[in-house]
């Protein structure tokens, strides 16, 4: 376990190397740079200035060299537009925001979706399960973008029980928590329902209705426990996407979240910014499936590593 | 550590319960840090409510006066930082700023600012002509990197020092007579020379504050400013809160204690939070849906005026067919202008018939070619092209983005697209490109025909004219014309307005009509959300300029259910 834990950090340094420098250059050859804009200065003086200024006049290699011991001070120098505010910055202010949204949405994808799933295997075959089952399906079916303005609409336009959008207060958080966190209950609900039901055919589960114990016992105590294992697997990437895939999401809710920053630092060719949170984003999610992998040896006992 | 070595250790006997145990661990601890999430969530939101809250646009590139070009920008440094001369809230012309009063001599070449006694930083200490001259010499630097340091290059010496033929200040003559007292030599007279000491780039910065920290500059706290307002807090994407500035000279008239001003990306999330009352303001055209702006002008509180802006199209002349002015010509005068106002931009735009809009101050457009597609039809085939027939295909290029007007570029492209192929049967195809690649494509000149808008820095026609000087980095079309050099050169130094005016009206002759290199289209409607009820002291006027200090809030209540709401059913 140790040798297999200290292989997966080795591979970790050459892993984000490849992708900083990937990113690095493939933001730079895109056409269109972080100085064009419908106003140009008033002099060409201005753009030599500034590129001279954040060392893009230097060569590629040396621009890398100059990110890299950078980097390794956590210093990512300033944002190319927001020129005031340095990456680092940008992404410690942004970064615990998406994390917030996208841990409360992992809760509401487990807290409802474990539930749903539990109930329409409990229901099988009944009206009940076959209409849970619909809006699971539907639940499954609706991506944010298509979900967040119909939730504005009713909950915030019409009823007025919500804010539209903004950041800063716990009202906020429940409107982009159920339109992020929706797809992934509906997935959880599907999975855990399907484990169930293949659980329940297992005999000693036959064994444990004969015996006479009621159903809800057979149910919680021996089928779920099981059940819940392909659960837990599948908690891992859906932890990952969740953290690292809220941009749809922040834009409709003006969330100032890290999705957010990206987005826009794309589209303005921000390219400090860009590999900034490149770099953050992949440390993130290599960093993430590191744990799950460790917490399945945790877990199931069957797991080795070597 | 110790659950990693139970993991590694043989089968126990035990195993079940052990199993049993270590889901519940792994589920306790996401419950726990799950709460742990909601307390935070729950405790990091401070309360605190700001008296107006402000919808301003995207999030500003930067507060620094000296290097912002986007009205977002201008609108919250103008809050921050004041210049020698303040724009009026009504008319949006120069009033005294931090300068109480100002006398022109030798003819409008030497300027005398006499500064307020009571002009203080934020932080209390006085405003000196020192920091005046500073500010400017700060602009003209290259290493500043100001955007619109030319415009100070009327000021005598100013263009050798920003050329490095000089590094020494004092041959810019900008002197210090006494710390209230400052004088400002011209090259020139400039008619406008008061408008621009009211622009943010001209404006009083805390010079010394920038000499240490450099870019970082605005993130210093307490950061002194020299506006009626000072800087609280600035999250990126988030917002900027703006508190009054106990210091400013004219204190007792700002009316409001804190201001929020919320970057939003969306129109329509911008909409839906004034509609709710999140919000008093939306102060940007951009940041209303275009489909349903048309309904929305109906209501009260959407306020319709003019400003100076002119949409209008760039022909590459370096490149056939469009080196052909005839070619050109015959594009331009295939265009229905009426069209597009009227089926697609909607919000009550005029169609131009000039490139300077009507309204500029010291000035009477010229008239530019008409809609005539017979006309039209005999100028292509006179340039080689007989019904089109040989024309080869070109492409009109634009940027359109998801967001607000943007998204009005594509729908103009396709009917200027259907107009020519009916008109002058020829075809046209489109090239959507994304706003940044746009802009270096038209700046490179790689493009046919392309989409292009221009925004008045000042009131005056050279702030639109000067562009198409052969010399100019915004010209971007490759149109040399050496008269109109000529003519823009010798209109800038003349001293007579009339003669002044009627070399301006030659220049745009020849730029709309003899030779044209651009189209004009429409000149831009700009549009203010708020409700008058609520809210005072906003103005519209022609360069859109609203300085926060004029406005007030009528009524504190009622946050959360505005009574507008009741007329956003009309039709």
């Amino acid at each position: 376990m140790i040798r297999y834990l200290v292989k997966r950090l080795c591979l970790f340094v050459p892993l984000l190397l490849v992708i900083t420098l990937l990113s690095f250059c493939l933001v730079r050859i895109a056409p269109g740079g972080p100085f064009d804009r419908e106003r140009a200065p008033l002099t060409p003086e201005v753009e030599q200035q500034l590129k001279a200024r954040y060392h893009l006049d230097e060569s590629l290699l040396k621009q890398y060299m100059r990110f890299l011991s950078g980097a390794l001070q956590l210093d990512f120098g300033p944002s190319l537009r927001y020129r005031s505010h340095s990456v680092y910055e940008i992404i410690q202010e942004s970064a615990p925001v998406s994390a917030i949204l996208g841990l409360l949405a992992f809760g509401f994808a487990l807290g409802f979706g474990l539930p749903v799933g539990f109930y329409t295997a409990a229901r099988r075959g009944r009206w009940q399960d076959y209409t849970s089952s619909l809006i699971i399906i539907v639940m499954m079916c609706t991506p944010g973008f298509i979900l967040a303005p119909i939730l504005v609409l009713v909950l915030s336009l019409k009823l007025k029980l919500l804010p539209p959008a903004l950041w800063g207060n716990i009202e906020h958080v429940v409107l982009p928590t159920i339109a992020l966190g929706l797809i992934y209950a509906g997935r959880v609900a599907r999975l855990f329902r399907g484990s169930l039901l293949e659980v329940s055919q297992n005999e000693f589960i036959l064994l444990a209705r004969a015996k006479g114990l009621p159903e809800s016992k057979v149910l919680l105590r021996h089928v779920a426990r099981l059940a819940i294992l392909p659960v837990v697997t599948y908690c891992g990437p859906m932890l990952a996407d969740l953290l690292t895939g809220s941009f749809v999401i922040e834009n409709i809710f003006q969330i100032p979240g890290s999705g957010m920053m990206f987005v826009h630092a794309a589209l303005n060719s921000d390219y400090t910014l860009v590999v900034g949170l490149v770099t953050f984003y992949a440390i993130t999610l290599i960093s993430l499936n590191l744990c799950v992998d460790v917490c399945y040896a945790v877990i199931d006992p069957r797991i080795r590593y070597e | 550590m110790r659950s990693h070595r139970a993991a590694i250790t043989k089968t126990t006997p035990n195993l079940k319960k052990k199993f049993r145990d270590r889901v519940a661990q792994i589920t306790q601890t996401f419950a726990i840090s799950l709460l742990g999430t909601l307390v935070c969530v729950g405790c990091n939101f401070k309360a605190s409510r700001p008296d107006l809250v402000i919808i301003n646009g995207t999030e500003p590139e930067s507060l620094d006066p000296a290097i912002i070009t986007g009205f977002a920008e201008m609108r919250i440094a103008m809050a921050l930082f004041e210049g020698l001369a303040r724009p009026d809230p009504i008319t949006g012309k120069p009033i005294p700023g931090l300068a109480e009063r100002w006398e022109a001599t030798d003819g409008g070449r030497v300027w005398t600012f006499y500064l307020r006694t009571n002009a203080r930083w934020s932080t209390g200490e006085p405003i000196s002509a020192e920091d005046v001259r500073q500010s400017w010499l700060r602009v003209l630097k290259q290493e500043t990197a100001a955007n619109y340091a030319a415009l100070l290059f009327c000021v005598k010496g100013a263009m050798e020092f920003y050329y490095g033929k000089t590094t020494n200040p004092e041959t810019v003559g900008i002197t210090v007579l006494n710390p209230t007292t400052l004088s400002i030599k011209l090259t020139k007279p400039v008619p406008y020379f008061l408008d621009i000491c009211a622009l943010p780039v001209t404006s009083v910065v805390p010079w010394q504050v920038i000499q240490t920290q450099s870019d970082r500059w605005l993130k210093t706290r307490p950061l002194p400013s020299s506006g009626a307002f000072q800087l609280v807090h600035w999250k990126a994407n988030h917002s900027i809160r703006l508190a009054k500035n106990p210091y400013y000279w004219d204190a007792e008239n700002t009316q409001l204690n804190i201001v929020d001003i919320l970057p939003i990306g969306s129109p329509s999330t911008a909409l839906n939070l004034y509609l709710r009352g999140y919000a008093d303001i939306i102060w940007d055209k951009d940041m209303i849906p275009p489909e349903l702006l048309e309904d929305l002008l109906r209501r009260p509180d959407f306020h319709k005026f003019d400003y100076l802006a002119t949409y209008f199209i760039r022909f590459n002349v370096t490149k056939p067919p469009f080196n052909d002015s005839r070619v050109r010509k015959a594009f331009a005068m295939a265009i229905d202008k009426e069209r597009i106002v009227s089926k697609i931009t909607r919000a009550g735009e005029k169609i131009a018939n000039s490139f300077v809009p009507p309204q500029t101050a010291n000035y009477i457009p010229a008239e530019g070619l008409p809609f005539d597609p017979a006309r039209a039809r005999r100028l292509l085939a006179e340039a080689g092209y007989p019904e089109g027939k040989g024309f080869p295909v070109v492409q009109y290029s634009f940027d359109a983005a998801a967001r607000g007007a943007a998204k009005l570029n594509g729908k103009i492209a396709v009917e200027l697209q259907n107009m020519w192929q009916n008109a002058l049967g020829v075809r046209v195809e489109l090239r959507q490109l994304e706003r940044k690649i746009f802009f270096s494509a038209q700046s490179q000149l790689d493009y046919d025909i392309s989409r292009s808008s221009w925004v008045a820095d000042y009131n005056d026609p050279s702030t639109f004219l000067e562009l198409f000087t052969s010399y100019n980095g915004n010209n971007r079309t490759g149109w040399k014309n050496a008269t109109y050099d000529e003519l823009i050169t010798a209109a800038a130094v003349e001293p007579d307005k009339q003669k002044r005016a009627q070399l301006y009206y030659q220049a745009e002759t020849i730029l709309i009509k003899e030779d044209p290199p651009i189209v004009p289209l429409f000149y831009f409607t700009g549009v203010n959300v708020f409700d008058t009820n609520k809210v005072a002291g906003i103005h519209q006027n022609v360069l859109d300029l609203h300085p926060l200090n004029a406005i007030r809030k009528i009524s504190y209540t009622n946050t959360f259910s505005p009574p507008i709401r009741k007329h956003f059913r009309q039709p």
